[in-house]
């Protein structure tokens, strides 16, 4: 296979890489947790997005890194922040994305896109945690049940209780204290989707809410989450199955205009003789 | 005799505190709240009367607080943490201008007129940066239980860098320094410190006025009253040991002794 790019998105919980071939179609994804070593992590991900194209890592022309963790990608050549990798990837999976909503473990973030993927505007909850995957994760947590079944579960409720705690850290307390006055497990679950919900169409809100809205991150996964949003926003949303390689999916087209604008790509540089300049 | 208790039900802790006619804690008793905040607040009552020689039945008055003061069935008041804990301080230490609390879900600060009334008040109360939440959170990750947190800070020397900014950021920073093989007990010295580094900005926020006393559970660790102290200079009281913890029941069972003496006096 001719001319593969790859992004990896190191995020806070995360890691995602994506592989493309020549064409720009998707041929190889991986998911890994990103953990504490994180350099450890962006090259596991590539390596199995690698293997599941069927490529060796060598036949990867151009390699962009992106995400919080995106300068511990010493093995790539660029980074690109994730805001505009994940505007790009929405804007190419669903040209109509005028805005973008990422929710991800530990950030949330509205982007405003022009055609094509250009970034206008963003915004994010850089401050702190609330309204993050982050919240959800402390719900799984206290309740028991895996995060993937939340979004399930919560869309049985009857009488959502209303969540007052903002800070993630109180989260498992608050649900724990609701469960204990008798309340079902659906409606304090719906009542926490709906907290985040709301946050984060605050943040919608500050960059602007366009047709068409685009959702992604492992949030994105959630049926819920999907189900408020589209209420909240009043207008279906565009949610890929692979809402959650979004970042991962634009840092390989970035790569991919790299070698269409024929500059010779250079051999990627080893990780460890890069790993000590590139510390910053 | 009397029997007056006050009882500060709170979000991690609830505290009660049996006074003698002078003011003196005859007893006192104190257990986590957990989710019956009745049940935490009868069994602590029970504890504090115990200890002070009393039967728990034989409560003349009871005045609660905390977070948690609507749910003790058999209180004859309730105050807010605030007015708690500035009779409390200024039971303890007459001086007291400021008062800072550093729970375990909220952190409160208030400045008092001379005679000792709420004038002013900041909190910190939707975050859990800067609370006992944050370092029981950490201790948890790192393995260690509440109890070992102030042994185990007071061993270190080169605390780390925890930002204050927010307990799950905070949370990454810490897993990073457990990765770079810092120790145990520098990590907790260094979220202590960040709790310092909030209460201070709360403080600020509020314009200190001397004396300034801190209490709360998290004063139980040394190093928490050092680093204050360092910080803030001037005259920084801290209640010696469990009393840190107990000042809003104190203050709580003073205003109940005064309350229930006019009551008698009137009567």
């Amino acid at each position: 296979m001719s001319g593969c790019t790859a992004g990896v998105d190191v995020g806070s919980t995360q890691t995602k890489a994506v592989v493309l071939d020549g064409a720009g179609a998707i041929r190889g994804r991986a998911l890994v947790e990103t953990g504490a070593n994180v350099f450890a992590a962006a090259e596991r991900a590539f390596a199995q997005a690698c293997a599941e194209a069927g490529v060796a890592e060598d036949e990867v022309l151009y390699l962009v890194g992106t995400g919080y963790g995106r300068y511990r990608v010493t093995f790539g050549h660029a980074q690109v922040t994730e805001i505009s990798c994940h505007a790009r990837g929405a804007a190419h999976l669903f040209p109509g994305t005028a805005s973008v909503l990422d929710m991800g473990g530990q950030d949330t973030k509205a982007i405003r896109v022009a055609p094509g993927g250009t970034v206008l505007d963003f915004c994010m909850n850089d401050k702190c945690a609330a309204g993050t995957g982050r919240f959800l994760q402390s719900a799984a947590m206290a309740l028991d049940i895996p995060l993937g079944e939340l979004g399930t579960i919560a869309l049985r409720a009857a009488r959502p209780v209303r969540i007052s705690t903002t800070c993630t850290v109180f989260a498992e307390s608050e649900v724990l204290s609701w469960l204990s006055r008798g309340k079902k497990i659906e409606d304090i679950l719906m009542g926490v989707h709906q907290g985040i919900a709301n946050r984060s169409l605050a943040l919608l809100r500050r960059v602007g809410i366009a047709p068409e809205v685009t959702f992604t991150g492992g949030v994105a996964k959630n049926p819920a989450m999907v189900e408020l949003i589209a209420r909240y926003v009043g207008m279906p949303l565009n949610v890929s199955d692979d809402a959650h390689f979004m970042g991962a999916l634009g840092a390989a087209l970035f790569a991919r205009d790299h070698v269409a604008s024929r500059q010779t790509p250079r051999a990627r540089p080893k990780a460890a003789a890069v790993a000590e300049s590139a510390a910053p | 005799m009397t029997a007056i208790a006050g009882v500060d039900v709170g979000s991690t802790y609830t505290k009660a505190v049996v006074p003698a006619v002078d003011g003196r804690i005859l007893g006192f008793a104190q257990r986590r709240t957990g989710f019956r905040l009745e049940e935490a607040a009868a069994e602590t009552l029970a504890e504090a009367c115990a200890r002070a020689g009393e039967g728990a039945g034989a409560l003349d008055y009871v005045v609660a607080t905390g977070s948690g003061r609507f749910q003790v069935p058999c209180r004859d008041a309730q105050v807010t943490d605030l007015t708690a804990h500035a009779r409390g301080a200024r039971a303890l230490f007459a001086g007291t201008r400021t008062v800072l609390d550093v729970g375990g879900q909220t952190v409160k600060a208030s400045r008092l007129d001379e005679r000792g009334r709420v004038v002013a008040f900041r909190l910190n109360d939707k975050c859990a940066a800067g609370t006992g939440a944050f370092l029981e959170k950490t201790a948890r990750y790192l393995g260690f239980a509440t109890e070992e947190i102030g042994p185990l800070a007071a061993t270190s020397h080169t605390p780390v860098s925890i930002s204050g900014v927010c307990a799950v950021f905070a949370e990454s920073e810490v897993i990073n320094h457990v990765s770079n093989g810092a120790a145990p007990a520098d990590i907790l010295c260094g979220a202590i410190a960040s709790l310092v580094d909030r209460s201070v900005q709360l403080l600020r926020r509020l314009r200190v006025e001397p004396d300034c006393t801190v209490v709360g559970g998290v004063l139980r660790y040394e190093a928490m009253a050092r680093l204050l102290r360092d910080r803030l200079g001037g005259t920084v009281h801290v209640p010696q040991g469990e009393l840190a913890q107990l000042t809003g029941a104190l203050g709580a069972a003073v205003l109940g002794l005064q309350r229930w003496q006019r009551a008698r006096g009137e009567a």
